[in-house]
């Protein structure tokens, strides 16, 4: 009678994916993204009125065709509703499915619109965001996410600063490199934490082997084309290990870090900067996947089958929430997992393609923690002094010593004693990080989907909700129905 | 295959942070008119009563959160500037800390 109803959340890769393949295979397809544009973080991009493009819009992003292809349709398949500025602050779980709750709206404005949704199937492409490691005054201003250069300079044009130095671990500094460059900053510097040994590791030892598949190798070759062409060094086993300045950073100190990123002592140089763009990797965005309590992995990732369903009855995942796959990876998910979600013919042939597209990216996750994953050694370069949470301003020395006092790698415990991990950003820049420092254990294999999981992801509301939007929220009956 | 904007091009707008004038254009975030203008701060924290600016650059660290038009607590990177948005900085004193 009625056709199956998917809602997809998050607009990037894998959701435009997966609501094309939804969309296709016969469902009516709700999708549902933040911000007001869609493409995730990754075409983030100028929005001009009209909807019109930037001239040099292409020359910002890899797969531009692709986006713009995937844009089209899911602003006029007649299967898709596409909803942007449309942010979902909870998930609630029915006997049967789900139940969201989406304010739509202006970012944080009062007075956004309710809606209530409770699809037939749930695709979850929520993606991922920088995780960047504290050091000594990481948060003066003018000290930035990669991702947030990288935001700026596609969606706004506006560099973080006019001399930058770029640090972290990873892949990504490359194109934030790149995107700094296009925006007229100066880079100093991109300081890679991965010595050339675990680089090799983990991409093999010829350039040619860097990232696997072939146009990825060409694609980053692409970016170092680009700093050698603008002189800026890119610099293997080495760390932003400080930043200083008077009310804005000024200055960082960069030392030499050893194969588990302990810095060298006698190698710290100082260099002169007034933006510091730094990033160790991605953490996916968990809080809907905990929400529905679906499994998750001891790296923190959501557990899917070979068709994207996650543990949870109803719920599938795509993209990086599932691993750090990249673009290409995450078109393939999305595709799957819309298509299943879509209950979609398991003989079709852009499922089988789709299949094979992410069985070829599979191992970069892998590759890419193997080279870049973050090593123990980091913490070394903490002084008791260094904040760790930024929005309680909970030190380092603190939260040690909250974790003595209570004498336990008690999470939870930890955290009420220091406070840290209770401000605004509910634990999403420190979570991993404080865990880690006091040796908090982490969540049984396989995700113990009874249980709660370890604190960090697990945040009932998803963002921060005004008391008069839930003053205002509609009623729903005990016993609706979609 | 998509509309170029070789036209008019975004319309110039202007917004005020805590009185004081910022130009931009039409589609740009809060946060992104300030950082152009070499702004690099604007909330003060509660404890250290340090200036934080843009960290994550896409709404997840809270870190640059204002006042918009009456309004607390917005994300300045993720809230697309109007003409004439009336902006001012936050800051939250913790009761007994002094500033």
């Amino acid at each position: 009678m009625s056709r199956r109803t998917v809602v997809v959340v998050g607009a990037g890769p894998a959701g435009l994916s997966a609501a094309r393949a939804a969309a296709r295979a016969g469902a009516d397809v709700t999708l549902l993204d933040a911000s007001d544009q869609v493409g995730g973080q990754f075409w983030r991009h100028r929005a001009l009125p009209g909807g019109g493009t930037a001239p040099d819009e292409p020359t910002f992003h890899h797969g531009w065709g692709t986006f713009t292809a995937l844009r089209d349709v899911v602003a006029t398949h007649p299967r898709v509703t596409l909803l942007t500025s449309a942010q979902v602050w909870a998930l609630e779980r029915l006997d049967a499915g789900v139940r969201l709750r989406v304010l739509v709206g202006p970012a944080d404005g009062a007075g956004r619109e309710h809606l209530t949704l409770t699809p037939d199937a749930l695709v979850l492409a929520t993606g991922a965001h920088d995780r960047t490691l504290p050091f000594p005054g990481w948060q003066l201003p003018g000290v930035t996410t990669a991702g947030a250069a990288q935001a700026l300079a596609k969606a706004e044009r506006v560099a973080v600063g006019d001399r930058v130095v770029v640090a972290g671990a990873g892949p990504f500094l490359l194109p934030v490199a790149s995107s700094l460059l296009r925006t007229g900053a100066r880079v100093l510097s991109v300081h890679e934490a991965a010595t050339p040994a675990s680089m090799a590791r983990g991409w093999g030892a010829r350039p040619a082997g860097l990232l696997g598949a072939a146009h990825k190798a060409g694609e980053l070759g692409g970016y170092v084309g680009t700093l050698a062409r603008h002189r800026v060094a890119y610099r293997l086993g080495e760390a932003v290990v400080a930043a200083r300045g008077d009310g804005r950073v000024e200055e960082v100190t960069v030392a030499r870090v050893d194969a588990r990123w302990s810095p060298v002592p006698g190698t710290e140089r100082t260099v002169a900067a007034d933006a510091v763009c730094v990033s160790h990797g991605f953490t996916p965005r968990l809080e809907l996947a905990v929400a529905a309590a679906c499994a998750i992995s001891p790296d923190r990732f959501v557990v899917v089958d070979d068709e994207q369903r996650t543990s949870a009855a109803g719920v599938w995942a795509a993209g990086e929430l599932t691993g750090i796959g990249g673009a290409e990876a995450a078109l393939a998910e999305g595709w799957v997992a819309g298509h299943h979600a879509a209950s979609g013919a398991p003989d079709d042939a852009g499922l089988a393609r789709a299949a094979r597209r992410r069985a070829r990216s599979a191992d970069f996750a892998r590759r890419l923690d193997a080279a870049h994953g973050i090593r123990g050694g980091w913490t070394s370069w903490l002084r008791d002094d260094t904040l760790v949470c930024r929005c309680e301003e909970v030190d380092a020395g603190t939260l040690r010593a909250a974790a003595c006092a209570t004498g336990s790698a008690d999470l939870r415990s930890v955290r009420l004693t220091s406070r840290a991990g209770l401000g605004p950003c509910q634990a999403r820049i420190c979570g991993r990080t404080v865990a880690e420092l006091v040796g908090a254990t982490e969540p049984a294999p396989g995700g113990d989907t009874g249980s709660a999981p370890a604190v960090p992801d697990r945040r009932p509301l998803v963002v921060p909700v005004r008391l008069g939007d839930l003053a205002t929220l509609p009623d729903v009956p005990a016993a609706d129905a979609p | 295959m998509s509309a170029t904007s070789q036209g008019a091009g975004p319309r110039p707008l202007t917004i005020t942070l805590d009185g004081r004038p910022f130009a931009g254009t039409e589609g740009q975030t809060i946060a992104g008119m300030l950082l152009a203008a070499r702004r690099r701060s604007w909330r003060t924290t509660s404890v250290e009563s340090a200036p934080r600016g843009v960290f994550c650059g896409i709404g997840v660290c809270f870190d640059c959160l204002v006042t918009v038009n009456g309004s607390r607590d917005v994300r300045a990177c993720l809230r697309r500037a109007a003409d004439g948005d009336v902006v001012e900085t936050q800051h939250d004193p913790l009761p007994g800390v002094t500033s």
